[in-house]
């Protein structure tokens, strides 16, 4: 199943996407949010498109999370819509690469037994480069619940290079990342610009790399 | 089709060896059950064969739905969930590879431990052989409904025993026509192979419905 591959992985490859090629470009528009009777934010439109980065800031409870489940399809809008172009008969699922508050790890297995269950789900390349790329690849053997909170966002990080995807939707993708793996996340989210993918990154703290465009979030 | 089977041997690793108890402790349960039995009727050799088809069935209902607690609970808390649904794959299938998967570490052992604890409960050889060949025929059934369960508890953010009570009515139908297949060798007039056809489209019918009933249950909890 492994082809040997030993070049590591550019975070901007993704097949139809890169650069001269069709760009990706994601829209939403009058987007609203509402939990329980409470409106979290209305009528919030954006575009964003390839090689770009959006930043979506504002203070707690301002439904941030929120914006971002709803751009990546895990939670319905109260109204609006999020679009995908260039459009896909599947829809726009297998698109994104979502990182929220909770990694994703199963908990009882090794943290290459859970990339390579990413890779056959997903389809993708070859996880030891990855694993090098986020600088955890000592520790691919051991069970990932053993891991500390930053290793563990590495590990999040490695599964969006094992399958490279156009769109990165990351929910304060800092939390528990030490200034090396800052640095480091700061040049994934470069090379996936240059090689036209977009990203949209909730944070509260600077991003290494400068956003084009930012969504400031006030509440309703 | 690479992408299902991944997640069929994903969800089968995790039931075998889930911290809340894999396939080894639904084993020891079921054994324990048909163990219990016994003690409970009294040593009537003849009565524990004649409700030895009926014992193994509830052992094997009871110890089925002992792993679906976290068969979704834990993808949800581990936000692995989310990433399942960032694919091609329809929620749909998800549910049928998870349910599969399950059945593969915990249904089939049962089935396959059965005729030993046959022979714990006197039952004569023909009876064995068909109270084996209708749990291979439906637990897949009992796990399946427990899917459905299993899903709606996850949207809620439940578990536990809620699970059972609320699975545990709908798989009668399956314990009906599943034990009246088991124990007709025992009961000699009555017909095999009605229940027993009957037992298999129960079992097909609920890989095509609990899928989507469950995907309905996971998507209506989506937050």
């Amino acid at each position: 199943m492994t082809t040997p591959d030993d070049r590591a992985p550019a975070a901007g490859d993704h097949a139809g996407y890169g650069p001269g090629r069709d760009h990706v470009r994601l829209t939403g528009t009058g987007l609203a949010a509402v939990r329980g009777l409470r409106t979290i934010f209305s009528d919030l439109s954006f575009a964003v498109a390839g090689g770009e980065l959006m930043t979506v800031t504002g203070p707690n409870g301002t439904g941030k999370s929120t914006f971002l489940r709803i751009v990546a399809g895990l939670m319905p809008a109260a109204a609006g819509e999020v679009a995908v172009a260039p459009a896909r008969e599947d829809g726009h699922a297998a698109l994104i690469h979502y990182i929220g508050h909770h990694d994703g790890h199963k908990a009882s297995l090794t943290v290459r037994q859970n990339l390579d269950f990413w890779r056959r789900f997903w389809g993708g390349g070859p996880i030891a480069p990855a694993l090098e790329r986020v600088g955890i690849a000592a520790l691919d053997n051991l069970p990932i619940d053993v891991l500390s909170a930053g290793q563990k966002r590495r590990a999040a990080l490695a599964r969006m290079l094992v399958a490279p995807r156009p769109i990165w939707l990351l929910d304060e993708p800092l939390t528990a990342l030490d200034a090396a793996a800052e640095a480091m996340l700061g040049d994934l989210l470069s090379e996936h610009l240059a090689g036209g993918g977009l990203a949209l990154v909730a944070t509260h703290r600077a991003l290494p790399v400068a956003a084009a465009r930012t969504l400031r979030m006030e509440g309703p | 089709m690479t992408a299902f089977l991944a997640l069929v041997g994903l969800s089968a690793r995790l039931s075998f060896g889930g911290r809340s108890g894999g396939a080894l402790v639904g084993l020891v349960f079921f054994l324990a059950v048909v163990v219990v039995v016994p003690f409970a009727v009294g040593p009537d050799m003849n009565l524990l064969s004649r409700i030895g088809p009926a014992v193994l069935w509830i052992g094997a209902l009871l110890a089925s739905l002992l792993v679906l607690d976290r068969l979704f609970g834990d993808d949800r808390s581990d936000g692995a969930l989310d990433l399942l649904r960032l694919s091609d794959l329809p929620l749909e299938l998800v549910a049928l590879a998870k349910g599969l998967g399950a059945w593969l570490a915990t249904g089939l052992p049962l089935a396959v431990a059965a005729p030993f604890l046959g022979l714990l409960l006197g039952l004569s050889p023909n009876t064995v052989l068909s109270t084996t060949a209708t749990l291979v025929v439906g637990t897949p059934a009992l796990t399946m409904i427990g899917t459905i369960g299993a899903a709606l508890m996850a949207a809620l953010g439940r578990g536990g025993v809620m699970i059972a009570v609320l699975v545990l009515p709908f798989t009668i139908p399956v314990l009906i026509f599943g034990v009246s297949a088991a124990a007709a060798p025992a009961m000699a007039p009555a017909p095999f192979l009605a229940p027993f056809l009957i037992l298999i489209a129960l079992t097909l019918a609920s890989l095509v419905i609990a899928p989507i009933a469950a995907a309905a249950a996971l998507r209506a909890g989506l937050d």
